[in-house]
Formats: C-alpha cells, sequence, structure tokens
C-alpha cells in the first residue's frame, strides 16, 4: 500500500490533537481519566464515568478487533480505488473504546468480523490518520 | 399514571406537493404548496395557523436537503405566529411532529403547520449522489472534517450514512443470521406498493433477480437498499384536541410518541451496533400506552436504507430482537394485506425520499381511508409511523378518534 488514498483530514484542536498526531510517534492515543482508568472517545474534557476533569491523553496497545464492516464501492470523491473497507474496530484496553476506521493491507473481500487487526498510521499533511491491518501480517 | 399529554393533540389535515424526480421546481414553491394543501385539507385557513414546526430548517448540507425553513414559510404565508420550532437536533426528521404535539398540549397553539421538503433530485442531478459534509468542493480545498460526528467519520472515507447503516447491518447478518435475501424483501415490498401510488416514483416490477443483480453500494446494501433521491414537500397540520372540532376531518388521535435515546448519540459508539437509536424510541412509545404492538393495522416505517425498516420492525415489537429476517422472509407478513402492512405507499425506497413525513403522511392517509388501489383492507384504526436512522429516531402512535 504506497499510494495514500485520497482523505477529507480532520481539524485539529487541543481536544483532539493528541489522536490526530499521535501517529508521529507511532502511539494510538485517547484520553483516559487519571482517577478510575476510564477511556473517552470522541475526546471530552471529562470522564463519563466519575465526570472528573482529571483525563490526559495515554497511548493504548493498537490492538484491536473488528466489530462490523462494510466494502464501499461507490465513487464518493474524483480518485477512484474502490471498493474499500470501513470498519468499527474495539481496543482489546475497554469494551467499548471504538473508533471507525479503514482495513488495510489485505484484501477488501477477506475483512470478517472477530478478525484480529493492529494499528498503523497514514501521515498527510499534519495529521496520521490511523487505520488497522491483520494483527497477523499481511495475508 | 401521570398523564400522557400527547394525547391532547391530534392530526387534522395532511398535504403533499408534486413529487418527483428532478421536476425542477423552486423549493419554496413546492413547500408552499403541501402547506397550503394542508391547510385547505383541515378545513382552516391560514389565519387558524398559529405554529409552526419543521426539520431541519433553512440548513445547509449536502445540496437540495432542505427545502425551506419556517421565517421563508411563515413570511409566504403571513402566518401571525405564537410558537414556532426549526432545526435537526431532534429525535429523526418526525421530532419536528412531536415538537408540535407538545406545543397545543401546553397551550402554545391551536393548529400547527408541520413540514418538511426536499429538492435534492435537482440540486443534485448534474452530477452523482452526494456524500454527506464534503464541503462545496467535494472535499478539497483546504476543507476539514469537524465535530464528533464527520470528525471521526471522513477522515476514514465514511463519506455516507450508507456506509455508517451498512455497518449495523453487516453486524446484524454477523450476530442473527439476516440475510440479503431476507433484506431485499423490505426493496421489493416497497415496489409492489409503489405499483399502487401513482405518485410513487418508480413503479415498474422489482424481482429478486432485479435486486440481486443491482450494483453494489456498500456491502451488504445495493442500490436498491437505497432511497430514491426526489423533489417535493409534505405537511401536516397537528391541532389541539378541543380545537379539532373547528376542522373538516374526524382527527387522527395521538396515541403515545416515542423520542429516547438511551445510548449514545453516534453512528459508531451506540451500544449496540445492530440497533441504532430507533431502539430506545420504539420502547418509549410502547411505555406511553396500553395499546400493544398486535393492535397496529398498518406501519410506515422508515427506509432511508432497508435495513432500518427491518431494524424499526424489531425496535416497535412485531418480532423479537433479531427476528427481523426470519419476520419478513417471504414478504407475506409485511404486504399490503399481511398481518401488518409496511410502507404501504412505497416507502423512500419506491415512492421517493421525502425524508420522513412521507411516512406520517401515509400513516394518515391509510386512517382516513384514502388509499385508494393501497388502501389497507379492514378499515385501519391503529398506525405507526416512525422516522430516522442511526442516532436519530422518533416515532409516533396513531388512532381513529
Amino acid at each position: 500500500m504506497s499510494d495514500k488514498p485520497f482523505r477529507v483530514l480532520p481539524r485539529v484542536t487541543p481536544l483532539n490533537e493528541h489522536f490526530w498526531r499521535g501517529g508521529a510517534d507511532g502511539e494510538l492515543r485517547f484520553l483516559r481519566c487519571q482517577d478510575d482508568g476510564t477511556y473517552v472517545h470522541p475526546p471530552a474534557p471529562i470522564c463519563p464515568e466519575c465526570l472528573g476533569k482529571n483525563v490526559s491523553p495515554e497511548a493504548v496497545s493498537g490492538r484491536a478487533t473488528v466489530q462490523t464492516y462494510t466494502l464501499n464501492h461507490q465513487q464518493w470523491v474524483p480518485a477512484p480505488d474502490h471498493p474499500y473497507c470501513i470498519a468499527i474496530v474495539e481496543l482489546e484496553e475497554q469494551s467499548g473504546l471504538r473508533l471507525m476506521t479503514n482495513i488495510v493491507n489485505c484484501p477488501a473481500e477477506d475483512v470478517r468480523i472477530g478478525m484480529a487487526v493492529k494499528v498503523l498510521f497514514e501521515e498527510y499533511e499534519d495529521v496520521f490518520i490511523p487505520v488497522f491491518e491483520p494483527a497477523g501480517g499481511a495475508s | 399514571m401521570t398523564e400522557i399529554l400527547e394525547r391532547r393533540a391530534c392530526l387534522t389535515g395532511m398535504g403533499q406537493s408534486d413529487v418527483g424526480r428532478r421536476l425542477g421546481q423552486d423549493p419554496l414553491g413546492l413547500t408552499l404548496d403541501a402547506c397550503i394543501a394542508a391547510i385547505d385539507d383541515a378545513g382552516l385557513s391560514r389565519d387558524d395557523i398559529d405554529g409552526v414546526a419543521t426539520y431541519p430548517g433553512a440548513m445547509g448540507g449536502q445540496p437540495g436537503f432542505s427545502g425551506a425553513g419556517v421565517p421563508e414559510v411563515q413570511d409566504a404565508l403571513r402566518l401571525k405566529l405564537n410558537w414556532f420550532t426549526g432545526g435537526m437536533e431532534l429525535p429523526g426528521q418526525l421530532g419536528s411532529v412531536i415538537n408540535a404535539c407538545l406545543a397545543v398540549a401546553c397551550g402554545l397553539a391551536r393548529h400547527v403547520l408541520c413540514f418538511r421538503s426536499v429538492w435534492e433530485s435537482t440540486a443534485q442531478g448534474k452530477g452523482r449522489r452526494q456524500g454527506i459534509g464534503l464541503g462545496g468542493e467535494g472535499g478539497g480545498a483546504g476543507f476539514r472534517a469537524d465535530g464528533s460526528m464527520l470528525g471521526f467519520t471522513l477522515p476514514f472515507r465514511a463519506y455516507s450514512a450508507v456506509n455508517w447503516i451498512a455497518m449495523n447491518a453487516q453486524r446484524h447478518f454477523h450476530v442473527y443470521g439476516t440475510t440479503r435475501e431476507q433484506l431485499a424483501q423490505i426493496a421489493l415490498n416497497a415496489r409492489k406498493n409503489a405499483g399502487l401510488n401513482p405518485k410513487a416514483v418508480y413503479r415498474d416490477p422489482m424481482t429478486m433477480d432485479d435486486y440481486f443483480a443491482a450494483r453494489m453500494i456498500s456491502t451488504p446494501f445495493c442500490l436498491f437498499d437505497c432511497d430514491a433521491p426526489v423533489d417535493g414537500g409534505t405537511a401536516v397540520i397537528v391541532s389541539a384536541v378541543d380545537a379539532a372540532k373547528d376542522c373538516r376531518r374526524p382527527p387522527i388521535r395521538v396515541e403515545a410518541v416515542g423520542s429516547a435515546l438511551r445510548g449514545r448519540p453516534s453512528w459508531d459508539q451506540f451500544d449496540d451496533l445492530t440497533s441504532m437509536a430507533l431502539r430506545d424510541a420504539g420502547a418509549m412509545l410502547w411505555e406511553r400506552t396500553d395499546l400493544k404492538p398486535s393492535d397496529v393495522d398498518v406501519a410506515e416505517l422508515y427506509d432511508g436504507f432497508s435495513f432500518i425498516t427491518l431494524a424499526w420492525i424489531e425496535a416497535l415489537g412485531f418480532c423479537g430482537k433479531g427476528e427481523g429476517g426470519p419476520f419478513i422472509e417471504g414478504g407475506k407478513r409485511i404486504a399490503l394485506d399481511g398481518e401488518i402492512p409496511v410502507n404501504t405507499h412505497g416507502g423512500q425506497l419506491s415512492a421517493g425520499r421525502l425524508h420522513g413525513y412521507g411516512f406520517i403522511h401515509e400513516a394518515c392517509v391509510q386512517l382516513w381511508g384514502e388509499g385508494g388501489e393501497r388502501q389497507v383492507p379492514g378499515n385501519p384504526q391503529v398506525a405507526v409511523a416512525a422516522a430516522g436512522g442511526g442516532p436519530l429516531g422518533g416515532c409516533l402512535l396513531l388512532t381513529r378518534a
């Protein structure tokens, strides 16, 4: 996967910067409550469990499981390289700690629910988009 | 039990503009056609209208998503209002009708004009269907995705609700064994009913082979799992029960509404990926009435994508959780003469994407017995109108007085 696809890039803010730029250090980062350990995503300045404000970014393992996926066949943007796989993955650190992402480095048709995946990053301008590949390496 | 306040509200009129592909008409004109028709239908004059409610208001978004907002309609009709609302942070498109029910229940208004209009077919007709929130430059020219919804979907090339809802469907397939052949019945049923609706945009018969021959959009959804953008306006009049005696028609009573969102307000963070916000709206509806799902004679259930209708069927208790696939298999149960007729006008899949309001309009058509060839037999007395998918969902249980 040498050619990176067209992407609409995220607006980086002080609240989400850890998420979109952690990839510069090879790290997938989420806000985490320093009092009760809860990860918070999408980012919010308080912990949803204890409502405390003691949240700060922490790296996670980057290991996750595919919860669901779709192969997009529709051409939405000028550069056609479909089909490609959009997925929702759940990080191993916490039940429900999910993000929408793409599964790369494997044929889109091979993606399955329950598949073990690991994070990697695609660099665009000032952001690093976290995408996932099969944990066993390219298939 | 505390009073179920929405029962102070009723529906007294319905109206709809021309509906079609690329009509090329002024969107405010379409909106006003629907509004004036609904006021006339109720036997009222514009001087009787003291409230207005709409979804989503005169917002931007993808081209043609909104035909008009409250100010344009109020001004064009020179309405004198005591109460009005327009916006999209609501429990689905019918959240605006629910708001109107509350307004008349509280005495803030007596007759509320509720409308929703779209002109997506003309606005997007020069190119292919557009994704959500890509901006005027198709995502180029330095456009950046923002907010908790688009900010965490667009960067992953998930440009449309078809991608987001497809993932709910795929999870449902995985957990419950639902199949494309089962899901196809939502589309086939809609097309069959549309054949009996003169205003439906797609009326030619559709077979299972046609369905499987259609191009894939976002697995497991093919083209026929996706609704058809159209131009058109729809309006209903919500009146206070004690004001409805001024009206031409026997009022349709609002028995209960569902507006709940008890899970996280998100396409991807909702706790149960096989369901959506409509799970909570459906549950709330039955918490507010002694009627049961088996009492419902006709169900008009949102089908922006086919799977959403299946999810509403489960959420409203017409079958058990996860049993939607077998329930609709073969299509007999949801047919016009089935145990629970669904989307009797053809839904958004075949009658056109009037975005939520088509369902409450059709519920009124059926309860007032004006369905013509598509009229559900047996003089239906109880209907559900439900709209929305993803984090948006709202529904109303309607009865003949």
